[in-house]
């Protein structure tokens, strides 16, 4: 788990903070957020607010990054606790602020993100009368919030922060959100300080797994001709990248990260797989496949993971270890479930899976991968374009393991995917679950804030996604956010045409699109900004603007067809992936 | 929702009564493409904590996942599948039947005696029955009054509870 039971990693703070006193909502808010050890708000202000946002400056504690859209206020919320592990707090005011931020709270529920949204709400007596500005945020977001609360006294305030930020933290983290109506931050009330703790009867998440499933695991395991892990998210919210590490050696395992559990393993281990599903390596398909133990660690078989259920893992039995009880069983039978936090279920599994040794199971996986290399050096290789595999596998090496990747939705998700060596946890950061474009720069602005100075962050966008939220360059600036973007400009919004183009015979509407010229916009904005057409420029350019004392912007301009391959058709069996040639072929 | 191992459940859930819990409960039903049958909902012995009947038909394991998903909601505190153990089940109706002439009056008279329900109100062309009984006898009931034409029904939906001493409670 990311945090303490308390769910607090509050600083000690001086007494006279703590002197029981009156005060009114906002600056209560404010006490119990800078108690929490919250240093950033995400936020865009509005007339509801103007109570909150008349005190702010009394708390310089709390940095306020002012978004040009309250999307972007979530994301970036959302990016801050991805890459960091701590919750993120985002805010925005009554009516469409709190709508803005509804994708981005979707977003953060489906990728188990830890995330605090505060709302502004319309004054008591005018809720429920459709007052200027109201909507009904709590309804609209209970399908798409851990939990939330319109909070109508300002004597609870303080204890519904700190259900807050327990239920966004810990058990399987996401998103939560507290509504305020404008006289509940203008009324006053004793405040006795913020809770240590608070009790929820209905709150008990599991987090230690049941010892006698972890033995029948060990053994299911240490019996395993050609087992193989499935590792997702859950690991690297969790923090077992050594767990995980361990337990691969120890068994010699296999491990196959899904899309959002890339990076919690080293991709250039001699046991990575890589990416399994519709745009996984054929290897890592094949390897599930054959596998006798599939073990699954905080990951819940999405359909992009799984492709057609019925020939999913059909050989293998399963090993399911999650914190969520629900995901057992959700999509895929499974024979042993542990439910727990991954972090704790492996440190006791390893105690009892033995050392072992699986040379001709590896040895079968590494023929597989033949014709993956293949593809690979096929997609460096190719002269006189500049292809955006390449320029991922230069990426890479010129940022080496320390920068975190942030990455919009599309073929630019999946080139990083498939081409960046990640080697530390928590380095990859992508919309998995709800596949929101626009993600990438705003995340990239809260994993910037989140990690500080020392960690490069770069959002790769594709010319799509990056006109989703481009306002957000003008908070780059006035808040001297030092993020690098790299735009894959194809003029086109790929992985729908490629869709459109393999399974729609070719016909193509409403995928192609136009940009700015984006050196005039970086330069409107005062930005620093290169533009890459040249194969040989790519290394340079990426370190030139690595460095750079500021946020920078570099437009790759790639060809306008180029797909990403393997591709299973949705629905299909994982094993009938689509090459190149097979597409080629088609047309 | 209904498959090929299908059966009715029963599920008993207790949660606390915090505006909009009820809400939640429903929404997740939608939301997971779960179907409700009927619902009833209660005070209970204890302060602050509903009680709740749902009645859903489903396979074992979809059933499963309903109660998982019931127990990610904050407000609940306890979920139990009474359906395996013999639970008493119970269901109150009201019902207006037509009762224009003498004849169909007596007759409707006696269907109520048999099945043990109870004359709330007779008017100069109707009248109003109290009917409690496990589900396929207020059924029954319906079906022997329908003839006579059904004015007005209301029904509450499955309420249950365990045979024996033992009691299942929220804690």
């Amino acid at each position: 788990m990311a945090t303490s039971a308390t769910g607090t990693h509050a600083p000690q703070l001086d007494e006279k903070r703590f002197t029981p006193r009156e005060l009114n909502g906002a600056r209560i808010l404010c006490e119990c957020l800078i108690a929490q050890g919250v240093d950033t708000i995400f936020g865009y202000p509005g007339g509801v607010l103007l109570p909150l946002y008349d005190v702010l400056a009394e708390y310089p504690e709390i940095r306020h990054i002012l978004v040009r859209h309250e999307q972007a206020a979530a994301h970036a919320a959302d990016g801050y606790a991805r890459a960091t592990g701590r919750v993120g707090v985002c805010m925005g005011t009554s009516g469409p602020g709190a709508t803005n931020l509804v994708t981005g709270i979707a977003t953060a529920m489906l990728d188990s993100a830890p995330v605090v949204a505060i709302t502004g709400q319309v004054s008591k007596a005018l809720i429920g009368k459709d007052g200027f500005q109201e909507t009904d945020i709590t309804g609209i977001t209970l399908p798409i919030t851990k939990h939330n609360w319109l909070v109508m006294e300002t004597a609870d305030l303080a204890e519904t922060v700190k259900k807050a930020f327990v239920i966004a933290s810990t058990g399987r983290p996401g998103p939560v959100l507290i509504d305020i109506p404008k006289d509940v931050f203008q009324g006053k009330t004793f405040f006795k300080g913020y809770p240590s703790e608070v009790k929820m009867r209905g709150y008990n998440p599991t987090v230690y797994g049941h010892v006698r499933q972890i033995k029948q695991a060990a053994k299911m395991i240490n019996e395993a001709e050609r087992p193989v892990i499935l590792s997702g998210w859950g690991v690297t919210i969790s923090g077992a990248f050594d767990e995980l590490m361990e337990l691969a050696e120890r068994g010699d395992i296999p491990v196959i990260n899904t899309l959002q559990g890339l990076s919690s393993f080293p991709t250039a281990h001699p046991l990575s797989l890589g990416m399994p599903g519709m745009h996984g390596g054929i290897h890592a398909n094949h390897a599930i496949n054959d596998s006798d133990v599939l073990i699954a660690i905080g990951t819940r078989f999405d359909d992009r993971v799984t492709g057609n259920l019925k020939s999913f893992a059909k050989n293998s039995k399963i090993i399911h270890i999650d914190i969520d009880p629900a995901e057992i069983g959700k999509n895929v039978p499974v024979h042993i479930p542990v439910v727990g936090d991954v972090k704790n279920v492996l440190q006791v599994l390893n105690k009892y899976v033995d050392k072992r040794q699986h040379s001709e199971w590896r040895e079968k996986i590494a023929e597989w991968k033949v014709k993956d290399v293949k593809r690979r050096e096929n997609e460096m290789s190719r002269r006189g374009r500049l292809r955006p595999q390449y320029i991922v596998q230069q990426m890479s090496e010129v940022l080496g393991g320390d920068a975190v990747i942030t990455v919009d939705v599309g073929q630019n998700q999946m080139w990083v995917a498939q081409h960046f060596n990640f080697q530390k946890s928590r380095s990859f950061v992508s919309s998995g679950g709800l596949g929101t474009m626009g993600f990438g720069l705003p995340s990239a602005m809260g994993a910037k804030i989140g990690l500080g100075e020392k960690t490069p962050v770069w959002a790769v966008c594709g010319d799509g996604g990056f006109q989703m939220t481009l306002q957000e360059l003008a908070t780059l600036i006035q808040d001297d956010i030092r993020v690098k973007i790299a735009i894959f400009n194809n003029g086109v919004l790929g992985m729908i045409r490629q869709w459109q183009q393999v399974f729609y015979d070719n016909r193509q509407h409403s995928t192609p699109l136009i940009s700015p010229d984006y050196l005039k916009l970086a330069d409107a904005y005062g930005i620093r900004a290169w533009r890459v057409t040249e194969r040989e420029d790519v290394a340079r350019v990426i370190a030139e603007a690595n460095e750079w004392p500021g946020p920078t912007i570099v437009e790759f301009v790639i060809p306008e067809v180029d797909n990403v391959f393997p591709m299973v058709p949705p629905g299909g069996s994982n094993l009938d992936a689509l090459s190149a040639e097979d597409v080629d072929k088609q047309h | 929702m209904a498959e090929n191992n299908s059966k009715k459940h029963t599920i008993i859930v207790w949660l606390e009564d915090e505006p909009g819990a009820l809400n939640r409960v429903v929404n997740m039903f939608r939301r997971r493409a779960f179907n409700i049958e009927s619902l009833s909902v209660g005070h209970t012995e204890e302060t602050n904590i509903s009680r709740m009947t749902l009645s859903v038909i489903g396979e074992d394991n979809h059933v499963e996942q309903i109660t998982k998903n019931l127990y990610k909601l904050l407000e609940v505190v306890k979920v139990t599948d009474v359906t395996s153990e013999g639970a008493l089940i119970r269901e109150l109706a009201m019902v207006k039947v037509t009762a224009d002439n003498p004849q169909s009056r007596s007759e409707i008279m006696q269907f109520a005696e048999i099945f043990k329900a109870r004359v709330l109100d007779v008017a100069n062309d109707s009248i109003l029955l109290e009917a409690v009984g496990a589900e396929d006898e207020v059924d029954r009931l319906f079906g022997l009054l329908r003839r006579y034409g059904i004015k007005e029904s209301v029904r509450t939906g499955r309420v249950a509870m365990a045979r024996g001493s033992a009691a299942v409670a929220a804690i």
